[in-house]
């Protein structure tokens, strides 16, 4: 009896982790596949991602172009897995800008509170008022269009999301007593704010910073497919994406490569960012 | 006076001298006084204990020496001099190097207390980094140290943990250890036992007494014990309602209580011979700090208010050394309580 309940239990166990621990190795595992992709681009990719072959216009998936060519010929396979590396690098650079810009607003405003927090808050609001695609097209706009004004972009659009995070979690932290305690210690507000605060608020921000990830390269792509982002001829999924939109009945393969990456690419981030969430949830855990 | 309290001295002054202290909190019902006419000294070797109920003002007093008191809060009145040096002139900075250096502060509740993510060597050491500019490796060693002498079983293994890996006795012993780093003159405890159970409490008060003995520190206890104040303490002020009603050796205040309020509390403290019999509580509540009677501001939970206590009475002398806030002591005491028709209360 109580060797089947114990069973049960360890069965239940098993089930629950194979399916919790199942869908983060998936995620990792795509997300693995991605950046190695996008890491060791030269070596991966079959051919150039920029040069052109007028002979091999608009082939079809076949034993030398797996993934058929382009419009001028290009192998689309090499140009898929160049621009992974593109979609990683203005992930990183964007999640990295709001990351570090939210974190540091949320807990300056939390912290110091007052008119701070008011006029910090408010600021933040706004920016949250606009769509995220618009707000960025007016930074483009005004800054100029290249790939490292996208990444400030969308690292933009992250900051208030992660502001508002980190407020709430210092809002936590600061009613700790071993705030009061390292005060109480004669401990300098810059040190309280790095060593007491910024350690106990980290852990929600990461795992939101692995689900912005993923936003963070939708985002580019959209970006891109718009002609904001990674400028002709450097590949990325989402101008890849946008000349696949005008050859979809001749050369469908030229908007589902580009399409399929960007899905599978997400699909790993999410994956592994809701992973992390679950592990770090302390309703979820045993 | 030496003779009353022994650890008075004259060449020197008190290590913790407040002065006709007023703490003032500005809130939507208007201005509170939390802590008013507050006297009180600690001499250097001594320890003191503040004894009263929640909200009677206690942490806001040692909040006021600390210079942590919230926002809203002010030093309305009156001063605190730390060894002679008045404390409420310096400014934010000076006053952060004497918090952790000069004075030391131990919290009710060590374990949140304690940073969590940050290992036990780390945290008892960070004094010496923030005063002393100490290296990481050479503070962490001096906090082992530190555990040793608050007698923490296997420091060396120990002083690697987290906070959560600690007992609650531990926890107390890392915190006092962190107090004790720079040897401070003067260390507050704010109910350091009130979380830890009698055999632990016991090892903490012994502690307590074993620091004031080698390096004679002066200690301010506070509690709403009675019977740590009868365990440790040399001195005792009984605080209610912001205000001190009663004062003096601790001997003397468990014989002879003088004023109403400490002997009910002495009354609903339950001992092994009142166990079996009924345990008295006293009628009423504290009044908030916002609303405040005029006169004794014990007067409407008192069994033995009469005419006079519509005014407020100020200390008065029940022998030397020893005062309480009663005007049973300036009047011949009435046979009983007054009549209730007659009695004054608070709307007065």
């Amino acid at each position: 009896m109580t060797a089947n309940a114990a069973r049960a239990g360890r069965a239940r166990r098993t089930r629950f982790n194979l399916r919790r621990w199942g869908l983060l190795l998936a995620g990792g595992l795509l997300t693995a596949i991605v950046v190695f992709a996008a890491l060791f681009a030269e070596v991966v990719a079959p051919f150039s991602p920029y040069d052109l072959d007028v002979d091999t216009m608009l082939q079809g998936p076949n034993a030398v172009h797996w993934l058929g060519t382009d419009e001028v010929g290009r192998d689309v396979l090499s140009r898929a897995i160049f621009a992974a590396r593109i979609s990683i690098v203005v992930a990183l650079v964007a999640v990295g800008v709001g990351l570090i810009g939210g974190t540091v607003i949320g807990i300056v405003a939390a912290y110091f509170g007052g008119w701070i927090d008011l006029a910090l808050m408010r600021l933040m609001e706004l920016l949250f008022s606009f769509p995220a695609i618009l707000l960025a097209v007016i930074l483009l706009a005004s800054l100029g269009t290249n790939i490292l004004n996208a990444m400030l972009a969308i690292g933009i659009i992250f900051i208030p999301g992660f502001s508002r995070l980190a407020r709430a979690a210092t809002n936590g932290v600061l009613r700790q007593q071993y705030i009061e305690a390292a005060r109480a210690i004669g401990m300098s507000d810059a040190r309280i704010l790095l060593r007491e605060i910024l350690p106990n608020v980290m852990t929600p921000l990461l795992v939101e910073a692995a689900v912005a990830f993923a936003y963070a390269v939708l985002l580019e792509s959209a970006l891109s497919f718009l002609g904001l982002g990674a400028q002709p001829p450097e590949p990325s999924w989402g101008n890849m994406l946008n000349t696949g939109r005008g050859f979809m009945a001749q050369a469908p393969w030229l908007g589902i490569v580009p399409g399929m990456a960007m899905f599978l690419c997400v699909l790993g981030f999410n994956l592994v960012g809701d992973g992390l969430r679950d592990a770090f949830d302390p309703h979820m855990r045993d | 006076m030496a003779a009353i309290r022994p650890h008075r001295r004259d060449d020197r002054p008190p290590t913790l001298a407040i002065r006709d202290l007023r703490v003032e909190i500005e809130t939507r019902r208007g201005r509170a006084r939390v802590v008013e006419d507050m006297n009180l000294d600690v001499w250097p070797g001594e320890i003191v204990g503040l004894i009263g109920e929640s909200g009677s003002g206690k942490t806001m007093t040692a909040l006021a020496v600390l210079g942590l008191m919230p926002r809203q809060a002010g030093i309305a009145a009156g001063g605190i001099d730390l060894a002679g040096r008045p404390l409420t002139e310096l400014d934010d900075a000076e006053r952060r190097a004497v918090r952790g250096d000069r004075i030391a502060y131990i919290p009710q509740d060590a374990l949140r207390a304690l940073n969590p993510v940050l290992r036990i060597d780390t945290q008892v050491g960070e004094p010496y980094r923030i005063h002393r500019a100490m290296p990481w490796k050479q503070a962490a060693a001096r906090a082992v140290e530190l555990l040793r002498a608050v007698h923490l079983a296997q420091p060396e293994q120990r002083a690697r943990e987290y906070p959560h890996q600690f007992s609650g006795g531990m926890q107390q012993r890392a915190m006092i250890a962190m107090g004790l780093a720079l040897e401070p003159e003067l260390l507050i405890a704010d109910e350091p036992t009130t979380a830890l159970d009698v055999t632990v409490q016991a090892q903490v008060l012994k502690l307590l007494r074993e620091i004031r003995d080698t390096h004679g520190t002066a200690i301010l206890l506070i509690t709403h014990d009675l019977g740590v104040i009868a365990e440790v303490c040399d001195w005792v002020y009984v605080m209610y309602a912001g205000a001190v009603l009663e004062q003096g050796p601790v001997r003397r205040i468990f014989e002879r209580p003088a004023h109403p309020y400490t002997q009910a509390l002495l009354r609903a403290t339950p001992t092994v011979r009142s166990v079996q019999g009924e345990l008295l509580s006293i009628p009423g509540q504290i009044p908030p700090p916002y609303e405040l009677p005029s006169g004794c501001r014990f007067a409407d939970r008192c069994p033995r208010r009469f005419e006079r206590c519509v005014r407020e009475p100020a200390h008065l002398e029940v022998e030397p050394g020893h005062t309480a806030r009663c005007w049973l002591l300036a009047a011949p005491a009435p046979l009983a309580a007054g009549p209730p028709e007659r009695r004054a209360g608070r709307d007065a």
